[in-house]
């Protein structure tokens, strides 16, 4: 069948479909959990189905989707199996509360497709294998390089994975009316029929129809406020009036007297909250209540700009320390972007090298549609809280911030008690709800509401996908076929990964429901792991003939627990090296990781001679073969 | 049917593939970091559409500029194959 074809009229049934609930709104005034259940019903409804149709028992067909997926729908597959929860939810909320710091994000996770593109990309394709580990395993001989290779792709994607759960959590707790916990096991339904059934031939194919609904349901928001405010559907041009117009208006409340007693009243508390500190009698969970409080009484009570600053407040570039963590951020998201094994291995799913490099494109521009929004969705965002929650009544305050209580994201207290939400009123715990309440702020039709639902569900749901048989495959394929048992039989090996993919989902939604810190804070960390373990192995791997095994070694675990420890330590120990924040742990890890390996190598003997021919040949691509021969592993089937 | 290069076209070829890789690298480079990063403050004092420039560069150009290299890498790559007689087929 005509991929083209099948893909097309299942566009125009989505946009069909989300035309006639948005009429059926309008006309029968159809309530609002009815609308979230229909938009999470189809489309988990369409991945199950797609993952029933697609499913196989076939190596490569399980592993890399028979290496047979055309450039242009690998991009599309890698676009939503990169964008997650991070990118849909949480970035845009980033964005418009910290201003320009933001957009290490935007750089970040875009620009590292330029170091995959031109290191990785095509060269992991010329090798023809099935996981990342893998590769390390074959490149550098022995297993204690695929062994480390499977602890960093497992660190690396877990951590990841429990960020897009809890994404999960949050749009199905908040928009069914499901408890968070439950929320999380009812998502991670849809993950597991796909991945279990068919491998990665039903991933790519479901991730291809999540990545049309997630593109579609970011820009239809944005491009309906920007038609209201300006007239020109094209908000990626015209918010930059609107960065002008939310500048003046912070400004201005800033000094609003109503807005300065707010302000005031929060300090107050915030100091009759330290008195009660000081009594040495408070037990302990007492205190940490009461220090929490402080902390959002602090923040509160912090003026929104200082004084004589104009165009700053928001666009202000960060100095010192400052630029330093946000070049540091910048570089770890685009090495961990080239270097995390999910989106690495979907490079081997392509028919030929031409085709890796043409799906490298393909996967940043449409990866570039929703980035090159965000900021413009961060402003609107802003735009939409300045203008119509602040100054609003408290008694007739929208539905929706009493639906979204539950959640904790954000709370409204009338702090004067002259029912009028002030700005310092607005109290954000996390910015993760953003993206998904500007519509309703906006008081945009809810059917856009449904519609960013079941984007966002979307873009976690098929990164977790993408995860989760990462994970499954390290262990099943690398873990226990190539090391521990290598006489095993397809069928049981294909057994294990899908026990695996179900014991791994349930773990990470288990973990998920401590939630432990913000979607783009744990995802930033799984980014600094992978960068720091495998880019550098990768590379020297593939450009240096001379790196060997024990360099690889070393290189890996250096750069790996320079990472962790960094992480760990100034999380929580209070360690600094140039202050530099946890979120930018790699910025240590990814060059001692290559300096680690060019010592260590050239300390040890030179690799085999047949492996440094094979390096070289590699660089060239061959007519009429695909990988080189003799490098896939055959698989009995 | 394997086509093998001859050492020279392989070294033409890898210079090519080397001398291509360095210029999009440097241009990535100076886009990201320098003008996104280190000179956004004196080239926000430049505004264009209510943008100011550092900020457009590092939230909007960057990312566009990012496309283009890597399809401008994709379709030079991808035609010097087929100039060195490269012509891969897809796996049956």
């Amino acid at each position: 069948m005509n991929l083209r074809k099948v893909f097309g009229l299942y566009t125009i049934s989505f946009i069909g479909v989300t035309i006639l609930i948005g009429l059926a709104e309008w006309l029968f005034d159809l309530p609002n959990r009815w609308i979230g259940w229909i938009f999470m019903g189809l489309s988990m409804g369409i991945y199950v189905v797609i993952g029933i149709v697609t499913r196989t028992s076939e190596a490569d067909q399980y592993y890399v989707a028979g290496r047979g997926v055309p450039a242009v729908f690998n991009g599309m597959a890698t676009g939503s199996d990169w964008m997650s929860a991070a990118s849909f939810i949480s970035m845009a909320g980033a964005l418009s509360a910290q201003g320009f710091g933001g957009l290490a994000y935007v750089m970040g996770w875009t620009g590292g497709y330029l170091l995959l593109a031109v290191f990785l990309g095509p060269y992991l394709r010329q090798f023809g294998r099935y996981t990342i580990p893998d590769f390390l395993g074959a490149r550098y001989g022995g297993n204690a390089p695929r062994v480390v290779g499977v602890v960093a792709a497992i660190l690396a994607s877990f951590t990841y994975l429990i960020a897009q759960v809890t994404g999960v959590g949050l749009i199905v707790s908040r928009f069914i009316g499901l408890p968070f916990q439950i929320g999380v096991f009812v998502g991670l339904i849809g993950v597991l029929f796909c991945s279990v059934l068919g491998g990665m031939r039903s991933v790519t194919w479901t991730q291809v129809a999540q990545y049309i609904i997630l593109i579609i349901s970011y820009l239809v928001p944005v491009v309906v406020l920007s038609f209201k405010l300006f007239a020109v559907p094209i908000p990626q041009l015209t918010y930059g009036q609107l960065l002008q117009r939310n500048n003046a208006r912070v400004i201005e409340l800033a000094r609003d007297p109503q807005n300065v007693a707010t302000r005031e009243a929060w300090a107050a508390e915030s100091k009759q909250l330290g008195e009660k500190l000081k009594d040495p009698a408070l037990p302990p969970a007492e205190k940490a209540k009461l220090e929490a409080a402080k902390k959002t009484a602090d923040g509160q009570a912090k003026p929104l700009v200082a004084p004589n600053d104009r165009i700053e407040n928001y666009l202000k570039v960060p100095t010192g320390t400052g630029m330093w963590n946000f070049l540091a951020l910048t570089f770890c998201l685009m090495v961990g972007t080239a270097g995390l094994p999910h989106i690495l291995t979907r490079y081997y799913t392509t028919p030929s090298v031409r085709q890796a490099r043409q799906s490298v494109a393909w996967s940043l521009l449409f990866i570039f549609l929703l980035y090159f929004t965000a900021p413009a969705y961060a402003s609107f965002a802003r735009h939409a809280v300045f203008h119509n929650l602040v100054g609003s009544n408290v008694s007739d305050l929208p539905r929706w911030v009493t639906l979204w209580a539950p959640a904790g994201l954000f709370s409204v207290v009338d702090k004067l008690g002259d029912g009028v939400v002030q700005l310092g009123d607005f109290v954000v715990k996390s910015t993760d709800f953003v993206v998904l309440a500007t519509p309703e702020i906006a008081g945009l039709p809810f059917v856009i509401t449904g519609l960013v639902m079941a984007g966002g569900l979307a873009a976690a749901l098929s990164t977790a996908d993408g995860l989760l048989l990462t994970i499954a495959n390290a262990i099943s394929h690398d873990l226990y076929y190539n090391v521990i048992n290598p006489k095993a039989s397809l069928m049981r090996r294909l057994t294990i990964t899908k026990v695996l993919l179900i014991v791994t989902a349930l773990i990470a939604a288990w973990t998920a429901t401590f939630r432990l810190a913000i979607i783009v804070e744990l995802v930033a960390w799984a980014f600094s792991l992978a960068a720091a373990s495998f880019f550098p192995a990768l590379v020297m791997g593939i450009w240096w003939k001379r790196a060997n095994k024990p360099g690889a070694l070393a290189g890996m675990i250096v750069g790996l627990g320079t990472t962790l420890y960094y992480m760990v330590g100034s999380r929580f120990f209070g360690v600094s090296w140039f202050g530099t924040t946890t979120i930018a742990s790699g910025v240590f890890g990814i060059p001692l990781g290559f300096l680690t390996i060019w010592i260590v190598s050239l300390l040890t003997h030179a690799p085999a001679k047949e492996m440094q021919d094979l390096v070289t040949e590699i660089r060239y691509p061959r007519s009429g073969g695909v990988a080189v021969p003799g490098t896939v592993v055959p698989m009995p089937s | 049917m394997l086509t093998q290069l001859t050492q020279e076209q392989r070294e033409r070829y890898w210079k090519y593939n080397i001398r291509l890789t360095v210029i999009l690298l440097v241009i990535w480079f100076v886009v990201a970091y320098v003008l996104g990063g280190l000179l956004a403050g004196q080239l926000n004092k430049i505004v264009i559409l209510g943008f100011p420039l550092g900020y457009y560069i590092a939230a909007q150009g960057s990312l566009a500029i990012f496309v283009i290299e890597i399809a401008v890498y994709a379709r030079l790559m991808n035609k010097k194959d087929l100039e060195f007689g490269i012509r891969e087929e897809a796996t049956p």
